[in-house]
Order: C-alpha cells, then sequence, then structure tokens
C-alpha cells in the first residue's frame, strides 16, 4: 500500500514519478469521457495520476489537479450511486476551468486522495461537492491567469483562459500544462476568484452522456463486483437466522474438510467462510445454513400488533415545533379534520447483493467498497479493530444502486473481519439474496395523525402532526456496533442508537403558509433493523401531509390546485404547480379522467427541488393500474437536464412500487421477505408513461434532486385511488387493489 | 470434477469443473467475464443472463453441464470489431441506465427479443424485460431504447 502520510515537502516529487498508478477505478481501464462509445481510441491515453494525499477541502489541489498532461483530474469525497455525478461534477469543473469536457477525468472517495465529504446522502452532492469543485476550479484558473500575466508582464486583464490555455497579447499562448511546468496548484481556495456568469455557461446545462453507461452495455468490468485481484479468495456469510439469535453449535469437521474450503470463522455467532473459488464458499455456506444450530428468541410485537404497539410504548413525544395554542386554535377553526396514516417498513432491496473486497498486509488494512461514505467508513473500521485510521485505507467503488444505507458498510466490515484471519490475501465477500433482504436496515415503518383547521374561504389556519417512528438514521459513523456482525463476535459491540435524527421528521412541518403549527416526534424502538431509505422520513411524511391535503381541499370544496396554491406563498412552488397544471391539461381533463387523477407536491426537506407529480390510473380488469405520471422538477441551476430526468423518472418508478406493492413481512421467527418472490418490486409490466418536465434556473444555485419524487409520487398515487373509490385511503401499501 | 466442454462466444474449451458449479460462476471466473452478474440465485432477477441458443437463459442455479453443447454468448460478445450492437447503441443514446447492475440482464432479454421478434409490439418488449429486476426505475429507457433499436434497423 502506497504511504498516506507524505508531507508537504515531498509532495512535489511525486510529479515526477510516474510508475505509481492508483488503485481502484484504475484497476479497470481509464474511464473515456466522449460521446460516441464506439469511438474510445483517440482518449485512451489519459496515464491516471500518481496518488497524492489530500491536504484538506481548502486546497485547490484537493479538487483539480493537472497532473496529467493535456488531462483535467476532479477529485471528490462523495461516490458514484448511479445517480450519475460524476459527469455533473466533471461539467461543473470543465466550465469553470475553461477546458474542453473530454479531457476530464474524476476520482470518487478514496481516503488516501479525496477531500472527507462524509457520505453521499441527503441529494447533497452538487450542492455540496459540486460547489467546492465549481470554487476550486475558478480558482486554479485566476491562478493560471495571474502566472501567465506575470510570465508576459501584462495586466490581468489583457489574459484570459479558453480551451484549455491562457491567452494574451500578440497572440500569445500558452496550455495549462506548460505553464505549471510540472508543479501542481498548491494554493488555497481564497473565494476571490471570480465564478463564470451563468449566462456564459456551454457545458453545464448540456446533457451531457454518462462515459460509464458505454463501459456497462458492452460487460466491462465496472462494479466492486467485478474487481479480481491476484490470488483472491471467496467469502460467504451465515448470519443468524433472526437478529437476536445466537449460535449453539455447529459441527466444524463437516465444513472444513469441504472441497476448497480455506478458513471457516466462527466468532460467537459471527460465522463466515473462505474458498478457493466462489461456488465452493456458496455450497459451504449452504451446508453450515443445514447444520448451525441456533438458538433463536421471537420477535416481537407480531407484525399484526405493529401500529398499536407504535403507540402504546413509543417515548413521550418531543416538541419540534412547539405551538401552547394549537389545540384551541384547531378547535375554533371554520372546519376540523384529523387523520391517521400508516407505511409499513420498506426495503433498499439493491438489485446486486453488497460485496466488498479487504486485504491486510503488516497490520494495514486495504477495503475496496461501494460504500457512501469512505471516511465515515475508515473511522467505523479503526473502532472495530482497535487501530489508528492512518492504517486503513477506503477505496470507494460502484455498488449496485443502494437509495441509502443498505448492505454497503456491513459487507465492508465483514470482508475486513474475514480478511484478519488471512493475511496479504485479498478476499472478496459478497452477500446471498437472502443476506441482503433479511439483514439490510429497512426504512421504518410509519405512523402520522394530522390534524388541521380551516377557515370559510380555504386557507389553513392550524396544523398538528404527530409522528411515529423508528430512526432513520443509524448509519455507522465511527461506532463499529452499527455493523450487524460486529454485535454478533464473541466480544461484541454495542449497538447505540446515536439518538433519533431529524431524519423521522424530514418533510413534515407544511411549506404551506399556516400561521399556528406544532410538530411532536414519538421515538419508537421498533422490531425490525432501519435506517437511512431515500427521502428517510420525508416519504412518509409527506404521502400523509398530501393526502391530508386533499382531504382538506375536499372540505374546502375546491379544486386539488387552486387549493394548494391559495395556500402557498413561495413563489418557486407554486410556479411548478401552475406548470403541471398546464402540461397535463388540467383544465380540459373530462370529470371522468380527473376521478381517476390525483395530485401532490413537495419541496424535499423544505430546501431542495421542488416537485409536483399527477398521477393517472387505469382500470386493468378486476384491478387498478398506474396509466400514467406527469411530473415538473425545480432543482435551481440544472447541470445535465436528462441526468436529472433519468434520476427523477427513477425516483417516480421505485416509489410507485413502494406505494403500491411493498411491506417487509415477518413473523415470530424470521423474517419471510427474503427474496423477489417473497417481496415483490415493479417489473416492466407495471411501469406507465411518465414524462418529466425540468423549469430551469440557470440564476440560482443547483438543488439536491434525487429524493424529491419519492414522497410526492405515493401521496398522488392515493389521491388518485381515494378520488376513484370515493374513499379515503389511509394505509400503504396498496397491493389490494392494484395485484392481479 | 470432470471436463466440461462449453462454447463460449464462438470458441470452443475445455473446463475441469465440479459438473453442478451453475454457469454463472464459470463465466465469471474460468472466462474471467464481467457482464452476467449474480443477483439473487434464484432464477428470479435476470442479472446473470446470458443468450443461449438465442434465448435468453439464467445461468445461476443451472449447471455447467446443462449448458453443455450448447451456444453460449454474453454481452461481451455483442459488439464486433469495435461496433455496438444495435441494441448496445440504442441503450447508450437512450442513455437507459443508473447504477446498470441489471443492465445485462436487460440487454440480453432485448437482443433475444429482437433475434425471436424482429418487430415486437410495446407489450412484447415488456414481457421480455419482464424478468430483469432493476431497482433504480430506468425502465421507461429500456422499452425506449429497444423500440428504437427496432425502428433504427428498419
Amino acid at each position: 500500500m502506497k504511504d498516506t502520510t507524505t508531507n508537504n515537502q515531498n509532495r512535489r516529487s511525486f510529479l515526477k514519478t510516474s510508475g505509481q498508478l492508483i488503485i481502484g477505478f484504475n484497476l479497470f481501464p481509464f474511464l473515456q469521457f466522449c460521446t460516441n462509445p464506439e469511438n474510445q481510441t483517440d482518449l485512451s491515453t489519459y496515464p491516471g495520476i500518481a496518488i497524492r494525499p489530500n491536504a484538506g477541502k481548502d486546497i485547490m489541489d484537493s479538487w483539480i489537479r493537472l497532473d496529467a498532461k493535456g488531462f483535467v483530474t476532479v477529485l471528490t469525497g462523495k461516490q458514484e450511486l448511479g445517480q450519475g455525478i460524476r459527469t455533473a461534477l466533471l461539467q461543473i469543473a470543465a466550465e469553470e476551468l475553461e477546458v474542453p469536457f473530454d479531457i476530464c477525468h474524476i476520482i470518487n472517495g478514496d481516503t488516501a486522495q479525496t477531500a472527507n465529504e462524509g457520505y453521499t446522502a441527503g441529494s447533497n452532492s452538487v450542492e455540496g461537492s459540486g460547489s467546492a469543485i465549481r470554487q476550486a476550479a475558478a480558482e486554479a484558473k485566476y491562478y493560471l491567469i495571474q502566472e501567465a500575466a506575470k510570465l508576459w508582464q501584462v495586466n490581468i486583464d489583457q489574459v484570459e483562459a479558453k480551451n484549455g490555455a491562457i491567452l494574451g497579447p500578440e497572440n500569445r499562448k500558452i496550455s495549462y500544462w506548460e505553464l505549471l511546468n510540472g508543479e501542481f496548484i498548491e494554493g488555497k481556495i481564497t473565494g476571490e476568484a471570480p465564478i463564470k456568469n451563468p449566462k456564459n455557461h456551454v457545458i453545464v446545462g448540456k446533457s451531457i452522456p454518462r462515459a460509464d453507461i458505454s463501459k456497462m452495455i458492452k460487460g466491462e468490468p465496472h462494479f466492486i463486483h467485478d474487481l479480481r485481484l491476484e490470488g483472491m479468495l471467496h467469502a460467504r456469510v451465515v448470519h443468524p437466522p433472526s437478529y437476536n439469535a445466537k449460535l449453539e453449535a455447529l459441527d466444524e469437521s463437516k465444513i472444513s474438510q469441504l472441497p476448497g474450503v480455506v478458513k471457516l470463522i466462527v466468532d460467537g455467532s459471527f460465522v463466515a467462510i473462505v474458498a478457493k473459488r466462489e461456488y465452493q464458499a456458496i455450497k459451504a455456506r449452504e451446508k453450515i445454513i443445514e447444520i448451525a444450530k441456533w438458538e433463536s428468541t421471537n420477535i416481537e410485537p407480531a407484525m399484526g400488533d405493529l401500529f398499536s404497539n407504535m403507540k402504546n410504548k413509543a417515548s413521550n413525544p418531543k416538541e419540534v415545533e412547539a405551538s401552547p395554542t394549537i389545540n384551541q386554535t384547531i378547535k375554533q377553526a371554520k372546519n376540523q379534520l384529523k387523520s391517521t396514516y400508516r407505511k409499513p417498513y420498506t426495503m433498499h432491496g439493491s438489485t446486486g447483493p453488497g460485496c466488498a473486497v479487504a486485504q491486510w498486509d503488516n497490520q494495514k488494512l486495504t477495503v475496496w467498497s461501494p460504500t457512501q461514505g469512505v471516511y465515515p467508513l475508515q473511522n467505523t473500521l479503526a473502532d472495530l479493530f482497535s487501530i489508528e485510521k492512518e492504517s486503513i485505507r477506503c477505496i470507494g467503488m460502484p455498488g449496485s444502486g443502494c437509495y441509502g444505507h443498505n448492505s454497503a458498510d456491513d459487507v465492508s466490515a465483514e470482508a475486513a473481519m474475514i480478511a484478519r484471519h488471512l493475511p496479504n490475501q485479498p478476499v472478496r465477500l459478497q452477500w446471498m439474496r437472502d443476506n441482503e433482504h433479511r439483514w439490510e436496515p429497512y426504512g421504518s415503518a410509519m405512523q402520522l395523525t394530522l390534524e388541521a383547521g380551516l377557515d370559510q374561504n380555504g386557507n389553513i389556519t392550524s396544523w398538528k402532526t404527530e409522528i411515529w417512528s423508528d430512526t432513520h438514521s443509524t448509519r455507522p459513523n465511527g461506532n463499529a456496533g452499527h455493523y450487524v456482525s460486529a454485535r454478533h463476535l464473541a466480544k461484541p459491540f454495542e449497538f447505540k442508537k446515536g439518538g433519533f435524527s431529524g431524519g423521522s421528521y424530514r418533510n413534515a412541518s407544511p411549506l404551506y403558509e399556516i400561521t399556528d403549527k406544532a410538530l411532536l416526534l414519538y421515538d419508537y424502538e421498533g422490531p425490525l433493523r432501519t435506517s437511512a431509505l431515500r427521502g428517510l422520513g420525508a416519504y412518509g411524511n409527506i404521502f400523509a401531509l398530501e393526502s391530508f391535503i386533499d382531504e382538506l381541499a375536499s372540505i374546502a370544496k375546491m379544486d386539488p390546485f387552486d387549493f394548494r396554491i391559495q395556500n402557498l406563498k413561495n413563489n418557486r412552488a407554486i410556479e411548478v404547480l401552475k406548470t403541471l397544471k398546464s402540461k397535463t391539461e388540467w383544465e380540459n381533463l373530462s370529470e371522468r379522467t380527473k376521478s381517476k387523477s390525483g395530485i401532490a407536491f413537495a419541496q424535499y426537506k423544505n430546501s431542495a427541488a421542488y416537485f409536483a407529480v399527477m398521477v393517472t390510473l387505469e382500470n386493468e380488469g378486476e384491478k387498478l393500474k398506474i396509466k400514467k405520471m406527469i411530473s415538473v422538477i425545480e432543482a435551481g441551476q440544472c447541470i445535465n437536464p436528462d441526468g436529472l430526468i433519468n434520476q427523477t423518472e427513477g425516483g417516480m418508478i421505485q416509489s410507485a412500487s413502494w406505494t403500491i406493492l411493498e411491506a417487509v413481512q415477518y413473523n415470530e421467527k424470521e423474517i419471510i421477505s427474503k427474496d423477489w418472490n417473497s417481496y415483490p418490486i415493479f417489473r416492466a409490466k407495471d411501469i406507465p408513461d411518465i414524462e418529466v418536465h425540468i423549469i430551469n434556473r440557470p440564476e440560482e444555485k443547483p438543488l439536491g434532486a434525487g429524493e424529491a419524487a419519492q414522497g410526492p409520487v405515493a401521496a398522488a398515487i392515493v389521491n388518485a385511488l381515494s378520488n376513484h373509490l370515493g374513499k379515503r385511503i389511509y394505509e400503504l401499501p396498496l397491493r389490494e387493489y392494484f395485484e392481479n | 470434477m470432470k471436463k466440461i466442454t462449453l462454447k463460449v462466444n464462438g470458441k470452443k474449451t475445455k473446463h475441469e469443473l465440479d459438473p453442478e458449479e451453475p454457469l454463472l460462476y464459470v463465466l465469471r471466473e474460468e472466462f474471467k467475464l464481467s457482464g452476467a452478474k449474480y443477483g439473487c440465485g434464484l432464477h428470479q432477477c435476470g442479472a446473470c443472463m446470458v443468450l443461449v441458443d438465442d434465448q435468453a437463459e439464467p445461468t445461476c442455479m443451472n449447471s455447467c453441464e446443462y449448458f453443455e453443447g450448447k451456444d453460449i454468448e454474453t454481452i461481451e460478445h455483442l459488439s464486433q470489431n469495435n461496433k455496438l450492437h444495435a441494441v448496445q447503441k440504442a441503450f447508450f443514446e437512450a442513455q437507459a441506465a443508473q447504477c446498470g447492475y441489471c443492465l445485462n440482464g436487460m440487454l440480453i432479454s432485448a437482443v433475444a427479443l429482437l433475434r425471436n421478434i424482429p418487430q415486437p409490439n410495446r407489450l412484447q418488449i415488456k414481457d421480455a424485460l419482464q424478468q430483469v429486476i432493476c431497482r433504480c426505475g430506468t425502465h421507461v429507457r429500456f422499452i425506449r431504447a429497444v423500440e428504437n433499436a427496432i425502428a433504427q434497423k428498419e
């Protein structure tokens, strides 16, 4: 492993060493950024750059490197999760640095190289990493302009940056790389460099295709699953049959003699098997499952008692938004309404089960991981093994889409736990389907009671929200007890829920203009493991809030668009609703179509992207299906329109699947949603027609958009269904109405 | 262990294998191919699909022995001389991917469909893609890509 502690004085020499290439993505052929996947040969000369540690977020070199002659290397602490973040960040860098897009390459999270940007979560990557990269690129360009002006002894307003070169008076021209002459840009980001006027953008705002897709369509190695290291062994884990089960007996002699088995690891109730070939590990795992004896305790409460247990066992409420007058104001209003909504446990359900590769050499650990945060992973592994975090290198690699805290961190920790028994050998661990379905942390079940008062003009005067929910974040941010298998060791790590985060009430406070509001949160420790699932509490909260808005609109005898618009003061929100109304030709829709349609709106987190959607249902035999979804999204400045549409379409389909089909099932012994038959999700035949319209505001800052659709789509489906049935539906999923 | 002869991407080779080992692991380990992927091990998700005598077939359960004498074609073999298959081209042009883990299954299913029904309608396209799980919700683009591939062939 490359020494990552090199100090500043030595850094300059790195540029002159050419041999040491980056381990990680670059084990695979370098990403080629060109729009034609059939013609990549011209650009295949990008040599990669030598590893240089990150010297802090306030240094230009932490984000932009011109080490490779003729190429730009952008660094980000954020991970590519299938959301297209690499392309969007490269567009921002190329635009601001004034270089052609095709010469830009990117390195994602790697503790030996990139900045610590925490987790890739909460739709923060473009807002966070994007603005850092924009600033660093602007600053680097400014530095180059100043250097050229010095060289030519002219004023800086006599020179300009264009196409990777500085142009000066008398047709003088010098490329960035000639100007740097082998040095790199060490300076601090001062914030003084001018940022390009969005009016002059030529790369940002363009639908540049994702280069990684050109590799994936050819089946080239791309995922962590495809990483093959010399001498790599294959591991599988056997998780207990249920959360609290303890291993009673396992006849190890029956396992160690199986073909190809290299090592059986039994540490308390943590059981793993390592073999030479992948299939040998799978066969040995099956044998372990067959013969291992476990002592189990029942899962409580029973599924049917979940929501009553939630009400009985939850903590006393925390006043997130306090109002001493709320009950009074509601009572005094002209009209009142109170409704309770419920959503079940839902799953991330990644298509590819978690996978990671780990290797120990001389007490130093390297982990190749699909994690959402290489630095939090490094911290937590340091806790798990009681070693200095500097001895651990975490290299982020693309996994199967995760949509939040799925198995990625668990599998990375387990790979490292297993590899520790086999020093100097890379060990690849992949979860089986049942590991993934039964052991990932789910999105919490939630119960929401909403109560509001309306005046005689259809204005909402008062609003009270009560939320019952388990936590929406148990990410292992430094605490090894957050890894499931660390809790199963002979010397177990204790799992401490790090307090109940704001995730439970995300988006629960209405964006609507309401004078008197109260928000109460009842924390609940439920039977199943939970953590962050795309949107966190916003999915359940917006499902309830926007269903309730439709109920209020009908009490006020108002059109659902008009009622929403009348109760909003936020102009951008109003614009999104008005655009949806015109795109759907709402005014011209027949009553028949309207009676099968529903709308909903939210601004994600009340601070990120604005999103409104109309869902229309149709009959299919006895049952219903979604015919069409039309949406409008406004995410401030749009970096890559097609990327935004792609992610929004995906969010809409995923949310429709959660809403209509999905609920994690369990009995007293175990979780019974263990594969795609016992936990079905949307497939091709469930897919409706989808339209996504963008409102672009180049003059505004970009807003996180990846989770904007989750809540509104649920509410719009429920509103459409309730309109169609002529009765209000309060509980998800909606399977009985849709499934044939 | 047994000598197993497999015809993969036009080439016949012999391998000393556990005849029960599913083809998927043989493709990934013996042939160092990455396209076909493990998704469920249960023939439920299609991540491991390959073309077997021009039909899309999962490989995660059926033994390698079962595939002897059959013509196996993987995603890696679809493009020839740096020229993409019409379906690959259409997938790229439609930017039909998010995380991309399901792409192998989607592409293989689409290619098999077009080899067997050159002019499928939308329902037939959906039927063909039905067997593949995509959690990112990229289906509208997959369907559009297959339709575009058909249009380009005309």
